[in-house]
């Protein structure tokens, strides 16, 4: 017992009972800050730990295929996958970098800098590497699955569109669905969703959108799945098949070989668009990803508008073709005889002021067949005076133009057919009488756009029944807009047009051998002959003037309407009237090859070698384009027993 | 010496079936959290530990506590040795130098220079022949703190060694501790404040920052916070079952098995394990205390508290930090975390104060 505390048993008991009491006070705090979460907290808590557990995956639904009036494939879709970066381990994230840059071929400040811009955004939501994985990418991510955890491969459908512009205003394009079409699709649409924005794309996006599936994932802390609660899966977009003939199209698209302009063809019959070009136009698969945003702003800055869609939006004047909506006003209106001729010395002085005729020398006496093969001005200035502004107006609107076709297509423009009214209405002035001459030869303040003029002469020749043009080959009910025409007017009228091409007419040159093909040339100016005059003749025309040509075939009864428009085209014989040549000839190619005959499509224009073919359409032939293709020959054969023969349909036209 | 009179009949075995049903729900949650990962089977190894706990707490309680103060300067400079030396050959874990091996098992030296300590500052008290601590005395036993403090310090770990400031701080109140030594001792700390900070290591700063301001970075230190809280809120009052938890299963509470089994607990278990397992806690470091105040004498009493003072910081530091209410550091929850080391300083120490306990009636 030596020890020298041993004595020492006095013990600090009220400091030892103080400290147990400041024990129990401390573990009553933390009882309560227990109970607090785990009672009063919990349902907040236990949502916020469902929310950790189970991710919710998108499954992207494919869009609807395009398909041409026989089955082909336009526009279909390939499976993409887009690089993902899991951000939920910083410090893995960070020791891989270097490799992960290294193999996706991406620089790792680039992959710092956008790490640093999403900095703020949930962490759970991973960032996009790459929008599009090369094979390359995707054999560098599985091969390191394992090492590299933060690498995700996401599948999207994205759009695979005809190269170079082929039929891209018609087709459109998708993108990211806009604040306002998500705020009008009343709750269909959420941000992100891609959807059609112009063209066609966007008129049936509804057919073609499929709905997104989802997929509810247990996932990990490191966001890594562990298992699958349940699937909703994707409904694929509808297909959907329009009445663009390809072939057509693509003799249509060669016709116009990057010249500015537009060409539109269509069936007069049934208001079936059988090709629709504008160029210049933009090369679509741009869009399918995601368009870089110098090229978007590259294509809306380029002085020649490549976005414009000319065929529908273009509104132009119509220059000679509206001579045709002048004869009919004359002829329907009975102001004038049939046999109404004047004399053409080369001009016309009306209201104290020349007008000249496109012919210097003049075409001597004409009358209205006459003034419609020689695209005679002198004589329409007279008729344009007898009628006067109000009655051609009149006929102008009731024959198809000054109001939108109709076209499914989003964005069509009305065009203008001045009126008393309307000036003073539009201008608050009078109508002064002088202006009624320019207005009889298509120029003046009248406009159109391409479609209007097809539809318009297509209306005419098929004795005044306007078929509402569409693009859904099963668009019903086509809207139809009856002006019956005198049996004796659209004779005439179509007389004239056969002589434009087939006797010594502006069109001669184009001429079909075996085929009734007629039309109108048109050459319209952009500014007055005054102004022209002053800018000095020749050089200036040529930068000023858009060629015009209109034709169809046969000349009774027409089943296909050509509309081409060459912007400073020239002279619409020269420039335009080729193009529409080749179209129809295109097209009784193809009606031969198919009632047995000889099919050949000669071109002038085009080189068969740089056409974009529909095997070349599909660089990579997915799967599902494959069976489509392979289907393709049986459908084409199926449809031919129903085809009603050409004659036939030719005398019954009324009723289709 | 006198002749050893004592039977295991006198041990206390409330205290040490508190102990076991402690470690039986640590187990538990161990063998929940690390099942089917690669880390399956650790609760075997734990069981282990506890096995040889026990055996390690039967051999200290049988000496005579008195013989172990007798030797408490010879373990001091062991320890302070030990130490430098796994600054020194040590091996790195979790970014501290604090580990070494013996025996093929890596020990964590510092674990058991708590218990050193404990046993120094009992001797250093005890010997202290005045009611109140005089300053001289005060300054001798911070600088006998302080030695080894500062070289768990350089491992780096922070944690292990602001656990065995109350061992001082409990130690010097029981012994009479002085309000104005009091006041003066926390105004020096806190003029210290701003050297210690310059001393943290980056990520240190940023769990204390995150602590202040946690809504600013809810992603990286604040995230293990957050997990933590959603795993215990999410338990709610009876808790998702054992290896039903979402949180602890799929791995979103950062060391479930260790430093966050609290966490797992609440969980799997929710408010009402919490609460058993809290009182459970209690009750251990209640009777710690009424151990104290039975003691024979001053050192014994030193000596129990010391252990209740270190085992105390640690319980509740560790709850606190799993639902957010201190800074997150490295410290295991006694008895329940996955830790050889950890788990034989408590047997020891628990050890220490049966021996205390059996000899209350001596003399």
């Amino acid at each position: 017992m030596s020890y020298w505390f041993g004595n020492e048993h006095r013990l600090p008991q009220s400091r030892l009972t103080f400290l147990a009491y400041l024990l129990v006070g401390l573990f009553v705090v933390l009882v309560l800050g227990y109970w607090k979460l785990q009672v009063l907290e919990a349902d907040y808590y236990a949502e916020l730990a469902e929310r950790n557990r189970i991710r919710t995956v998108p499954i992207n639904a494919p869009r609807g295929k395009i398909l041409d009036r026989e089955g082909r494939v336009l526009v279909d879709n390939y499976p993409s996958f887009s690089i993902l970066l899991l951000r939920d381990d910083r410090g893995e994230i960070e020791r891989t970098l270097p490799q992960i840059a290294a193999g996706l071929n991406i620089p790792e400040e680039e992959i710092r800098a956008r790490l640093e811009a999403a900095r703020h955004e949930p962490q759970f939501r991973p960032i996009v590497l790459k929008h599009e994985a090369t094979p390359a990418d995707i054999a560098f991510i599985e091969a390191h699955r394992r090492d590299l955890t933060a690498l995700e491969l996401l599948m999207v459908y994205r759009r695979r569109y005809p190269r170079d512009g082929f039929l891209a205003h018609v087709i459109g394009y998708v993108g990211e669905a806009s604040e306002q079409q998500i705020e009008r699709s009343g709750g269909r649409l959420r941000p992100g969703d891609i959807v059609g924005k112009a063209g066609l794309e966007r008129q049936y996006n509804d057919i073609l959108m499929g709905t997104d599936g989802l997929r509810r994932l247990v996932v990990n802390s490191l966001g890594r799945e562990v298992g699958r609660l349940d699937e909703k899966e994707a409904i694929p977009g509808q297909p959907i098949e329009i009445t663009i003939d390809y072939d057509l199209q693509l003799v249509a698209e060669a016709g116009l070989a990057g010249r500015k302009g537009a060409v539109v063809a269509l069936d007069p019959r049934t208001g079936e668009v059988l090709a629709m070009v504008s160029h210049p136009a933009p090369d679509l698969n741009l869009f399918a990803i995601r368009i870089p945003p110098e090229e978007w702003r590259r294509l809306n800055e380029d002085p020649d508008r490549p976005m414009l869609n000319r065929a529908i939006q273009a509104q132009l004047a119509p220059g000679s073709v509206f001579k045709i909506m002048m004869g009919a006003a004359m002829l329907e209106s009975g102001i004038l005889p049939e046999r109404f001729s004047v004399f053409c010395p080369g001009f016309g002085v009306f209201y104290g002021r020349t007008f000249r005729c496109w012919e210097k020398e003049g075409h001597g006496q004409v009358d209205l067949h006459r003034a419609i093969v020689r695209s005679c001005d002198v004589f329409f200035y007279n008729v344009g005076q007898r009628l006067g502004i109000d009655r051609i107006a009149f006929y102008a609107q009731q024959l198809g133009l000054g109001r939108r076709t109709g076209i499914d297509l989003p964005g069509e423009e009305a065009g203008l057919v001045p009126s008393s009214e309307w000036k003073q209405r539009a201008l608050k002035q009078p109508w002064y009488a002088g202006e009624t001459i320019s207005v009889a030869i298509g120029q003046g303040a009248t406009t159109s756009t391409p479609l209007q003029l097809a539809y318009s002469i297509g209306g005419i020749a098929s004795g005044g029944v306007f078929r509402q043009p569409h693009l859904l080959k099963n668009y019903s009910p086509v809207e139809e807009i009856r002006f019956p025409l005198a049996e004796r007017t659209v004779q005439k009228l179509a007389q004239g047009m056969f002589g434009v091409v087939n006797e010594d007419g502006t069109a001669q040159r184009s001429r079909i051998e075996g085929v009734e093909f007629c039309g109108k040339t048109g050459t319209s100016q952009l500014i007055s002959f005054d102004t022209l005059r002053r800018l000095g003749g020749h050089l200036a025309r040529r930068f000023t003037e858009n060629a015009w040509f209109v034709g169809y075939a046969p000349r009774v009864n027409p089943e296909i309407v050509v509309a081409v428009l060459v912007e400073h085209g020239e002279h619409g014989s020269s420039a335009a009237a080729p193009i529409a040549r080749d179209v129809v000839k295109a097209y009784y190619d193809k009606k031969s090859a198919r009632e047995g005959q000889r099919y050949t499509v000669e071109l002038r224009h085009h080189d068969p070698e740089q056409a974009p073919m529909i095997a070349e359409l599909q660089p990579r032939p997915a799967p599902e384009s494959a069976s489509s293709g392979a289907s393709r020959t049986p459908a084409a054969s199926r449809r031919q027993p129903a085809e009603p023969s050409a004659a036939r349909r030719s005398t019954d036209p009324g009723t289709r | 010496m006198r002749a050893e009179r004592i039977s295991f009949r006198d041990l206390d075995w409330w205290l040490l079936a508190i102990a076991l049903a402690i470690c039986t729900i640590g187990i538990l949650e161990i063998y929940s959290a690390t099942q089917n990962t690669s880390l399956a089977g650790m609760h075997w190894r734990q069981t282990g530990w506890v096995a040889l706990g026990l055996v390690g707490m039967f051999l200290l309680a049988r000496v005579d506590y008195h013989a172990v103060l007798d030797h408490a300067p010879l373990l001091y400079l062991l320890s302070l040795a030990a130490l430098v030396a796994v600054l020194l050959f040590g091996e790195a874990r979790y970014g501290a130098r604090s580990w070494i091996f013996i025996a093929g098992q890596s020990l964590q030296v510092s674990e058991l220079v708590k218990l050193v300590i404990i046993v120094v500052l009992a001797r250093f008290f005890s010997e202290v022949r005045t009611d109140q601590l005089t300053l001289a005395d005060l300054v001798k036993a911070t600088v006998l703190t302080a030695v080894p403090l500062g070289l768990i310090l350089l491992q780096p770990d922070f944690g292990t060694a602001v656990m065995i400031l109350p061992a001082l701080g409990i130690g010097a109140f029981l012994a009479g501790l002085q309000w104005k030594h009091a006041v003066a001792a926390f105004l020096i700390v806190l003029l210290l404040l701003p050297v210690g900070w310059s001393l943290l290591k980056p990520y240190q700063k940023e769990r204390i920052y995150t602590f202040f301001r946690p809504e600013e970075n809810p992603q990286s230190a604040g995230y293990q916070t957050l997990q933590s809280k959603i795993a215990v809120g999410s338990g709610g009052f009876w808790g998702k079952g054992i290896g039903q938890g979402s949180q602890n299963q799929l791995g979103f509470v950062p060391v479930r098995w260790s430093d966050f089994i609290f966490a797992a607990v609440a969980e799997e278990l929710g408010f009402s394990g919490v609460f058993i397992t809290l009182l459970l806690l209690l009750a251990l470091l209640l009777r710690l205390v009424q151990h104290a105040q039975r003691a024979a004498d001053r050192a014994g009493m030193f000596l129990v508290m010391g252990v209740a003072a270190v085992l105390g910081i640690h319980v509740l530091w560790n709850v606190a930090m799993v639902i957010g209410y201190v800074p997150v550091t490295g410290i295991p929850l006694p008895l329940m975390s996955y830790g050889g080391s950890a788990t034989l300083f408590v047997f020891l120490a628990l050890g220490l104060v049966m021996s205390v306990r059996l000899r209350r009636f001596v003399n």
